[in-house]
């Protein structure tokens, strides 16, 4: 009988080729002198005007094939980039050409492109362009941004893209009546995905079938493929968008097209030779989206047991030069904001403001990271003013358990209602509190004290809406040989699909786990697919494989049980054979292999082999009949697509105890307890992976990471060595992890995301314990260990001078 | 104007490769652009993140930083020569399997020759050098926890006599084959069979 794999910790399929080197990236993908290689000239300056551009000398430098500027650039391709989700809040969305035309709006913004016969040589050429720029005035930072007097876009008055205000009840006549109230004002800043592996792009023409085929390191290979079409003026079924290996992607690949996914394929065709873009690491520095930045505004209204009656957040939103991504970002932020919360009314408005810096679109969390932020410092803040604990301030506003469906009133990034399906808030605090000991921190403070060392623990609660639609297909194949392989349009960056998958694959149809091969991202497998994002890939491909393989399911138990003349409700599959329930294990015409019974689902006119053999017209079908039934088609497949109603909520809650250093405030962490809910759980070693790299993200964005932008514009840490990644000596020794699990009811396998969790409560539960440590309020993240020597300093000033006033 | 290269004798995983190359051309580049063994991965061409080690007389080398024509006589090491002869997974490479020490697989080559070389310098490490023996590479998507435990489960695995590949001394090549010409299977999860 076969093993159930839902839930076990089954060893990963693609980590073979990985350990072996022998994945396959973009950059493996075509090598040889046959292929053509592009460098891109990008914009030194934040904000200019383009008066002239010289290629004259470029062509003379040997090897190199062919430049392009705007001015070359035709038809569609000559029309800004696509703004990929509308919004009518987004009054003034605008979206850059794929080579600058005529303005550039950040440094590391596109400006021509040289293809040669490798990368050197066409680094050497993009050297030669001479550009004359006219400067203008650049607007960097929030405030500079909110002050407006400058503008990045003449056209865009107050330097305002959108402003979007959502209201449940009066939150401001409610704050007015409350018996306390409290305002904060908070400050993130940026930081950026930073895959291992940055952007890249190889397209190649083929003359003979008249179709482009492109290989992209990307979130979504349907999106580019139709990006492609359109920009190019080809039909879509000329062009095939494949997704190999992609060395990690944390939401930076989901946006698209990047120019270089454009400007590829226009050199392929053009030149009729296959052509490559690799990205450096100091192109995905100043030209591949960054996220986080947002300064708020919060007023809140609550009862003596901190109980929220009103709650009234105000942001500004950095979404840097251009906005191709919508509103997504800071949608998240005012709706996720709420986390576990009922927060009874709310009013939350939103400024998405342009800046002359790097475009802001999803990093993993995407915004989610901002609003927790937000919302855990107002319940630090309410705790600290009532001198209550801060678990038992967060316990008095839980959504509790027996409350779900909880609709808040709100709409959320999908356009949906922000309704929660299910969830146990109260079972995960008391899982965190006994994970991380904070009923017994107290005492290990005060020892801890005794040594003259100084601790602080902080804790940390988030709702996370996962798996987004609309929707995601899958195409399951049983093939003559017993394999079944298994294709899903969106894409893989590190998430083990071709794992969890099979696992869902052969628990559906009775397979062997090792006979099940699952393709993900190739638009000739399935060219309908959105992609992966917004932690949707196991709900939503999941979901779609589960009953994709259950059609299959059925197709087989129909065609097994005539053959075998039984009723198909007396079948079971196991092992990848079909067999008579409670048949004795030898017995003759009791059982058929899922091998045969795909012999026997098509009909053949030609045997090719002693299997096929069995299909011809002469040993099967009824001569009274058409080979194929009016309702039937032939093969072994099931395809199906999953769409759900609305966004599934996942859920979970952190806690950290740092120490700081009281000389030179540096801050260790030295437990750090994670309770985790995304109801069922397909493989729980993939989803403790996904946990851990979550929260060392989230420790690189609370305490290290921050893009260091001048006056003028210029990132001036545009490098691994000045951009602070945490290396293993920068993360927790250890992570707790404990799970609830509470189905969902809107999937037929109860899941619920996982992939963005563990970096969403960071900023906030780094600056609870900082804050629990030292006592001076935490309101800007990241904090170093020199900001926070600093901010010892200038409290310690204020304390010395009002204790001087209050001094006779 | 002709750019001048010369010729070097590459000898990787047991195989010399004559190529003839720029003097600027990186090590990376040429392992892996002329040579076909992209095993080797680039992910900053400065020298921070490590994903490009590879051993060059068993020391671990950011491939990034060094020509290839300076690597003439040395004997270099790549991912891709961690394999046993057998085809089997090294001690590294096991234990990062079964400790799901790797998501994206991108940096992934970098740690398990920074590892192999340092399980040779100190078979046995504590959980402290454990840590230590990987704090030089970075990794974006597993937090490093499980790449720690893989270290230790490596030296556990090297200790009870699972195939060893010392690399300074190399496993024989397979009559002169490249791994990049070995690698027909595998691929239809990456979205390129069919």
């Amino acid at each position: 009988m076969t093993t159930k794999l839902m839930g076990q910790a089954v060893q990963r399929v693609e980590d073979q080729r990985f350990l072996r080197g022998q994945g396959r990236y973009v950059d493996d993908v075509a090598l040889g002198t046959a292929t053509l290689h592009a460098a891109v000239l990008r914009s030194p300056h934040a904000h200019a005007r383009i008066v002239d551009i010289d290629v004259s000398e470029v062509l003379d430098v040997e090897g190199v094939h062919a430049v392009w500027t705007y001015d070359d650039l035709e038809g569609p391709m000559a029309e800004p980039l696509p703004l990929l989700i509308p919004h009518p809040a987004l009054t003034h969305g605008r979206t850059q050409y794929a080579l600058a035309n005529g303005e550039v709006n950040y440094v590391g913004e596109a400006v021509a492109f040289v293809v040669a016969d490798d990368r050197y040589v066409a680094e050497d050429a993009v050297d030669r362009i001479r550009v004359d720029y006219e400067l203008l005035p650049p607007v960097v930072g929030i405030p500079a941004a909110r002050a407006a007097e400058r503008l990045v876009h003449d056209d865009v008055p107050g330097n305002v893209g959108a402003r979007l205000e959502q209201n449940v009840g009066d939150a401001r006549a409610a704050i007015a009546a409350a018996p306390h109230r409290l305002a904060l004002d908070l400050t993130v800043e940026r930081s950026a995905c930073q895959p291992m592996e940055g952007r890249g792009t190889v397209a190649r023409w083929d003359p003979d079938l008249n179709r482009l085929q492109a290989w992209t390191s990307t979130q979504t290979s349907t999106g580019v493929r139709a990006a492609i079409a359109v920009k190019l003026g080809l039909d879509l079924g000329q062009v095939d968008v494949i997704t190999p290996d992609v060395g990690g992607g944390f939401g930076v690949k989901i946006n698209h097209p990047w120019p270089e996914e454009l400007l590829v394929p226009l050199a392929a065709k053009t030149l009729g030779r296959t052509v490559k873009f690799t990205e450096d690491r100091r192109e995905h520095f100043i030209s591949t989206a960054h996220e986080r930045g947002q300064e708020q505004h919060i007023e809140v209204g609550f009862d003596d047991d901190g109980r929220l009656l009103g709650l009234d957040v105000e942001f500004w939103h950095d979404h840097g030069a251009y906005t191709p991504y919508g509103l997504i970002v800071p949608i998240i932020t005012s709706t996720q904001l709420l986390g576990p919360y009922k927060p009874r009314s709310y009013r939350v408005v939103f400024e998405s403001l342009y800046t002359n810096t790097v475009m802001v679109t999803p990093y993993r969390g995407a915004g989610r990271p901002q609003g927790c932020y937000a919302m855990e410092r107002t319940m630090d803040a309410i705790a600290s003013y009532l001198g209550k604990d801060r678990a038992e301030v967060r316990a008095a506003n839980f959504i509790q358990p027996d409350e779900f469906p909880y609709d808040h009133g709100l709409v959320f990034q999908d356009g949906r209602e922000l309704e929660y399906d299910s969830g146990d808030y109260p079972a995960s605090l008391e899982k965190l509190k006994t994970l991380v000991g904070w009923d017994e921190f107290p005492q290990f403070r005060a020892e801890m004290a005794a040594q003259g060392r100084r601790v602080g623990i902080g804790l940390a609660c988030y709702v996370e809406g996962t798996g987004v639609g609309p929707y995601e297909g899958a195409h399951v194949h049983i093939e003559t040989s017993g394999k079944v392989k298994v294709a899903t349009g969106l894409t893989t960056q590190g998430q083990g699909h071709a794992t969890v998958f099979a696992q869902l694959v052969a628990d559906e149809l009775g397979v062997r786990f090792e006979d099940v091969e699952v393709v993900t991202g190739d638009t000739r497998r399935m060219p309908y697919a959105v992609g992966t994002f917004a932690s949707r890939a196991a709900v939503m491909s999941g979901s779609a494989i589960h009953l994709a393989a259950k059609r299959a399911k059925e197709k087989v138990l129909k065609i097994a049980a005539d053959a075998l003349e039984v009723d198909e409700k007396d079948l079971q599959i196991a092992d990848g054979v079909v067999s008579v329930k409670g048949a004795p294990p030898d017995s003759v015409g009791a059982s058929i292999d899922l091998g045969t019974v795909s012999v026997l689902s098509n009909p053949l006119r030609y045997a090719f082999d002693e299997a096929s053999k069995a299909a011809t017209q002469f040993q099967v079908g009824d001569p009274g009949k058409p080979p194929v039934a009016e309702d039937d088609e032939p093969g072994l497949e099931g395809r199906d697509f999953y769409s759900p109603e609305r966004a599934t909520f996942a859920s979970g809650m952190h806690a950290v105890i740092v120490e700081t250093d009281p000389e030179t405030a540096e801050i260790s962490i030295l437990k750090y307890a994670v309770v985790h809910d995304c109801g069922n759980l397909i493989n729980p070693m993939i989803v403790e992976g996904q946990i851990h790299g979550g929260v060392a993200q989230g420790v690189g964005g609370a305490l290290y990471e921050r893009m260091a932008y001048d006056e003028s514009g210029q990132l001036l840490n545009a490098s691994f060595m000045d951009f602070l990644m945490p290396y293993v000596t920068e993360v927790p020794d250890g992570i707790d992890i404990d799970h609830v699990e509470t189905p969902s009811p809107l999937n037929p396998l109860g899941i619920k995301g996982a992939g963005e969790a563990g970096v969403i409560p960071s900023a906030a539960v780094f600056a609870a314990a900082i804050e629990d440590a030292e006592g001076i309020p935490i309101t800007a993240m990241p904090i170093s260990p020199s900001d926070l020597f600093a901010l010892r300093r200038s409290v310690g000033q204020a304390r010395d001078q009002s204790d001087a006033k209050e001094r006779p | 104007m002709t750019e001048e290269r010369h010729d070097v004798v590459l000898t990787v995983n047991g195989t010399a490769h004559p190529v003839r190359v720029p003097g600027r051309r990186l090590l990376s580049d040429a392992l892996r652009h002329d040579l076909g063994l992209t095993g080797t991965h680039v992910g900053c061409e400065h020298g921070v993140c490590g994903a490009c080690t590879v051993l060059v007389d068993g020391r671990p080398v950011r491939s990034c930083l060094m020509f290839a024509v300076s690597a003439q006589d040395s004997e270099i090491t790549t991912v891709e020569g961690l394999t046993g002869s057998d085809g089997s997974l090294g001690p590294v490479q096991q234990a990062f399997l079964e400790c799901h020490g790797l998501q994206c697989g991108f940096c992934t080559p970098g740690f398990l020759t920074t590892i192999t070389a340092g399980l040779r310098d100190n078979p046995s490490p504590t959980h402290e050098e454990a840590r230590d023996m990987v704090a030089g590479n970075l990794c974006r998507c597993t937090g490093y926890q499980n790449i720690v435990k893989a270290v230790e489960r490596a030296a556990e695995l090297a200790r009870d006599g699972a195939p060893r590949v010392h690399p300074a001394d190399p496993p024989e090549p397979e009559s002169g084959q490249l791994a990049y010409e070995e690698r027909d299977d595998d691929n239809a999860s990456t979205g390129l069979g069919g």
